[in-house]
């Protein structure tokens, strides 16, 4: 790990103002996926400012929308009553994620932000990664890749977003609060996370010194029927392969309102508009799901090593939807 | 100067360089060597100490992030009964992961997750044991759940 500095301030303002006046600055919320790329050299920040103790934690229902502060831990918001009633299904994708230990040190700002696991790009040995070194090449792409993008992938990039929990958001249509020196600024989940294209280093709509301060959980309707479907090598404690977040209103056997997303296909969290509309107003039937799954995967970019995904993915969301209409 | 509440005592600690995890300072600077270095990326719970109530990994961990936070040990467990069942029920084979898994155990009684063997599982998941000695785990963790 190169050498830092480390600050800690009081208040979300000096943090914001530490990060904006110094290019090579970042800040430092729970540490799973930072320290880690630290330690392996991937980043090297000149300054950590260390925002865990700012008052930006908690959890609170206001009407229709849950108001999440950006410091909650995934253990935190976990155990969040409303949560568990309205929208259990985020709660099953916090809960399959990560380890206990990890839960209880990553924050929900944090976990948005989190970035991929593909090993080309965590492993500095490596030349060849867009997102390390733009415009140095892809080596997953010409070498074995299996925890990879089918979604959102070109020869230009073929690396996975892993979050569980961004995947279950992005279907509730959360919104990310930020604040920075100049303005605070609301944007669509939907709309937070940017393609790959041709610029693979740049993730998200945050500039430097931009911080997210809380994310907004709009409830869903009262009586959905829901999961959170992750499909992994091992039981527990791994990345997703596959998922599929499915919340739905149903009148008998009529699919009223659906939201779907899914995991382990995107290059981003992958929301299934197409999805949707293919659910909306139709029986809950075999045939109504695979046409879904067919609106949700298509137009893949796969390699060798990721073809089997496209298959499982529909799958995987088939599945989610015959469970939680049966 | 920060200082690190170890086990009841504190730890002036100089962290004039800062990239010192919580792990490397517990085993290095305060000779406290029970809590194992094992991955040291946040893969296999080796590393798993409880802060202000919680178990966190210290491998990922700044200890400076600690400042004045009260962190347990495998030190700091008096004779626990997790423990003792961890050697009843031969719950280790090299014993590296063991302090980890103590740990962890201990923590996860107290977030009340232990009322199944498939609880136990899925909520000890954090912590992995090369030896796979998980049958003798999930055992011990049973037994002192269901005495608790």
């Amino acid at each position: 790990m190169r050498e830092f500095r480390y600050e800690r301030p009081t208040t979300v303002a000096e943090a914001i103002r530490a990060v904006s006046e110094d290019p090579e600055a970042d800040f430092l919320a729970g540490g799973t996926t930072e320290v880690d790329l630290m330690k392996d050299g991937v980043f090297h920040p000149d300054l950590l400012v260390d925002i865990t103790r700012l008052p930006l934690r908690g959890v609170r229902r206001n009407g229709t929308m849950l108001q999440v502060g950006a410091l909650t831990t995934m253990e935190e918001l976990a155990a969040d009553r409303t949560l568990m009633e309205r929208a259990p299904f985020v709660r099953e994708a916090l809960l399959l994620g990560a380890s206990t230990q990890l839960r209880n040190m990553a924050t929900i700002g944090g976990n948005l932000l989190q970035r991929t696991r593909c090993r080309y790009f965590r492993d500095p040995a490596v030349a060849a990664c867009n997102k390390r070194e733009p415009g140095s090449g892809c080596e997953a792409v010409n070498s074995v890749a299996r925890m990879h993008a089918i979604l959102g992938a070109s020869r230009d990039c073929i690396a996975l977003h892993a979050s569980d929990l961004a995947v279950a958001l992005v279907a509730l249509d959360a919104v990310v609060h930020l604040q920075s020196e100049q303005e605070e600024r609301s944007v669509p989940l939907t709309q937070f996370y940017l393609m790959p294209g041709d610029t693979p280093d740049r993730e998200n709509v945050l500039r430097h010194g931009e911080l997210i301060t809380a994310i907004d959980i709009p409830l869903p309707p009262e009586g959905i029927r829901s999961t959170y479907l992750k499909v992994r090598d091992r039981a527990s404690y791994e990345f997703a392969l596959t998922s599929a977040a499915v919340a739905l209103t149903m009148d008998g056997s009529v699919i009223m309102d659906a939201r779907v997303a899914m995991g382990g296909v995107g290059t981003i969290p992958w929301r299934g508009f197409e999805a949707e509309e293919v659910l909306r107003d139709a029986p809950a039937t075999p045939d109504t799901f695979r046409s879904a799954a067919d609106g949700m995967i298509h137009d893949t970019f796969t390699v060798p090593g990721t073809a089997f995904k496209v298959e499982l993915a529909k799958r995987t969301l088939i599945r989610a939807l015959t469970e939680v209409t049966s | 100067m920060t200082t690190l509440i170890v086990n009841g005592m504190e730890h002036p600690l100089d962290l004039a360089d800062p990239r010192v995890t919580l792990l490397d300072a517990l085993r290095d600077r305060l000779g406290l060597t029970g809590t194992k270095k094992g991955c040291d990326q946040g893969a296999c719970g080796a590393c798993t100490v409880i802060a202000d109530g919680r178990r966190i990994l210290s491998c990922l961990t700044l200890a400076a992030q600690c400042d004045g936070r009260e962190i347990t040990t495998i030190e700091g467990l008096e004779s626990h009964p997790m423990q003792d069942a961890f050697m009843r029920h031969d719950a280790f084979q090299c014993g590296y992961c063991t302090s980890g898994q103590i740990m962890s155990a201990v923590a996860l009684l107290g977030e009340d997750r232990a009322g199944s063997d498939d609880d136990i599982r899925e909520f000890m998941s954090g912590n992995l044991c090369r030896c796979g000695a998980y049958s003798n785990i999930v055992a011990a963790v049973r037994e002192v759940a269901r005495h608790a």
